[in-house]
């Protein structure tokens, strides 16, 4: 593997992250519980809809064959979209949301912080931009997990629901593989397992403080990274793609 | 009983008060005296323009998953966000009269209380997407602009902050129908059907005829309406036509023609009995539309409770400090 190729497979990863995650969190547009937090949700979607077109626009220009940021994110296989698979499950309920996003959010902040240190300044600049809105993501689902865990008997139950569902997800965004390794030794990529214990006291503390159960170490899921979906994501890309698919000579 | 007569006396000094405000043309404020139909009018004004920001999030929302490019899906979504903003700050000026968010979203639900009929259509194409930026925001920043000169103050600065906003989402949407009438033959019938979809309906917007508007009297004593339906619509219609002419959009009014004389557009008649079918509840998706917001509302009632228990245990813990 060269390291384009890998550059290229990276930037495709973490654009796909940020896309797949958006879509999940702007279905809760006009859904949401209160006016204030379907502002704010609508926000974090545009917020990963921006990272999304840095990233896969980068991701077009390394590989260097004229493709843009929409020929990537709407109109590929499903096999060669490369997101974690936590990013594509459904939307599910408010505590699933926020679950979802204390966690990718809490590595996002960390993973984010050491890519500001890459040696490839594009990805820096991504980085340092990224860094300030994973960590406002981190503490908007952090003070909602204490409402939730903290707030009623039902809300405390979602919560753990929910982390229950979502922890064997956790897993795969602290895997490396022949893509990180070669970018590693030029300085690219960040060392994932390396984020992954200060991951884990953030997510421990927080749930320990509104008095959930952390659950102990498990089988973990996992296939994204290598193009190998959950049965959602099919889903996802009928609906993303289907203007672009139906129409394919036409612009937008 | 001497009281009481005092009392009146007061009340008729403070109400006098308001007419001199009113004729002067100054803005009356929350803690100003105001007459009780006054007050009623405004809460039934402002609530249901709140309400229409938010129930107008559910068409264009039908498109947020399958928004064609990620460019458009960010500005569809801001777009969106942007009325729900809207919204927001329309609520918190009502209760400004005295009403909470809770009482004025109980009487959507019960009917008590409309929202602009506009949003009882559906959003079918993407091409719908340009026609409501186009039409539905360009017709409404004509009312909102007349209405930054209204005589409430909070309801007047919302207005000012809002067609800021307005005319943003009015450029996008002109933007989307003008790439697709130069796409593809598919884009361009998607574009006129559009346009023949939502024409009529955003005329009607403006509400009756004046001849037939039974409020015009007071909101105009009071300089709540500074600009009679009539007046908005042409005004309206006089920027559309030659918007859709630049673009080569057909507006479907086989009567629609320039008045040399008064320097209008003269147009054909509106089917009021559509507009009267609708605002009595058999437009295409006003079930759809209030079974959403009832939905919506009933799923995330356990975040709320529970946010306010959360509040109230925080609370405890600093009373115990
Ligand atoms: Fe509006
Ligand atoms: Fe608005
Ligand atoms: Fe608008």
């Amino acid at each position: 593997m060269t390291e384009k190729e890998a550059l290229f497979s990276y930037c495709l990863r973490l654009g796909d992250d940020a896309l797949i995650h958006s879509y999940r969190l702007s279905e809760w547009c006009r859904n949401a519980p209160m006016l204030e937090e379907d502002l704010a949700l609508t926000n974090f979607a545009l917020d990963l809809t921006g990272r999304a077109r840095a990233l896969l626009t980068y991701a077009g220009e390394i590989e260097g064959k004229g493709r843009t940021e929409d020929d990537l994110a709407y109109r590929r296989e499903e096999r060669h979209y490369f997101n974690n698979l936590i990013c594509e499950l459904p939307k599910g309920d408010f505590a699933t949301t926020i679950v979802r996003l204390l966690f990718t959010a809490t590595q996002e902040h960390l993973f984010y912080s050491e890519l500001t240190h890459s040696q490839d300044g594009t990805l820096a600049a991504i980085a340092a931009k990224t860094v300030k809105e994973a960590q406002y993501h981190m503490v908007h689902a952090s003070d909602w997990v204490r409402r939730l865990g903290l707030g009623t008997e039902e809300s405390h139950e979602r919560l753990e629901r929910a982390i229950d569902e979502l922890c064997p997800y956790t897993g795969e965004m602290f895997e490396t593989d022949k893509v990180v390794a070669v970018l590693q030794d030029k300085n690219i990529a960040v060392d994932n397992a390396a984020i992954r214990s200060n991951w884990k006291t953030y997510i421990e503390d927080i749930l320990r403080e509104v008095g959930v159960m952390v659950p102990g170490s498990q089988h973990m899921q996992t296939g994204g990274r290598k193009g190998i979906h959950t049965e959602y994501m099919g889903h996802i890309l009928t609906e993303m793609q289907y203007l672009q698919r139906t129409y394919p000579d036409a612009t937008w | 009983m001497e009281l009481l007569k005092h009392s009146e006396e007061e009340n008729e000094e403070s109400l006098k008060h308001f007419e001199e405000k009113i004729e002067r043309g100054d803005s009356i404020e929350p803690r100003d005296t105001m007459p009780e139909a006054y007050r009623k009018h405004l809460i039934r004004q402002m609530s249901q323009h709140a309400h229409s920001e938010v129930i107008g999030m559910q068409p264009e929302g039908n498109w947020i998953t399958r928004a064609p490019s990620l460019r458009a899906r960010q500005i569809l979504l801001a777009k969106i966000q942007d009325e729900g903003g809207h919204g927001l700050y329309l609520y918190s000026a009502t209760e400004t009269l005295g009403i909470s968010r809770d009482e004025m979203i109980a009487q959507l639900h019960a009917g008590k209380a409309k929202y602009s009929n506009i949003f009882n259509y559906p959003a079918l194409t993407w091409a719908d997407i340009g026609a409501i930026g186009w039409l539905v925001d360009g017709a409404a920043i004509v009312n909102q602009v007349s209405l930054q000169r209204t005589s409430y103050g909070p309801y007047s600065r919302a207005m000012v902050r809002i067609c800021k906003e307005e005319s943003f989402h009015q450029r996008q949407g002109y933007e989307i129908m003008t790439k697709m009438i130069r796409g593809t033959s598919e884009q361009q019938q998607m574009a006129q059907d559009a346009m023949n979809r939502w024409w009529w309906p955003s005329l009607m917007m403006f509400g009756p005829h004046d001849s037939e508007s039974p409020h015009t009297g007071d909101a105009f004593r009071w300089r709540i309406k500074r600009h009679s339906n009539d007046e908005l619509r042409q005004k309206f219609i006089d920027k559309t036509v030659q918007q859709a002419e630049v673009i080569g959009l057909t507006i479907p009014d086989e009567d629609l023609k320039w008045n040399e004389e008064k320097g209008h557009y003269d147009h054909g008649p509106i089917d009021w009995d559509e507009f009267y079918r609708v605002i009595t509840g058999n437009g295409p998706c006003n079930r759809q539309r209030i079974a959403h917001h009832k939905k919506v509302h009933d799923d995330g009632a356990w975040v709320r409770i529970a946010a306010a228990a959360y509040r109230e245990r925080i609370k405890k813990q600093n009373d115990n400090q």
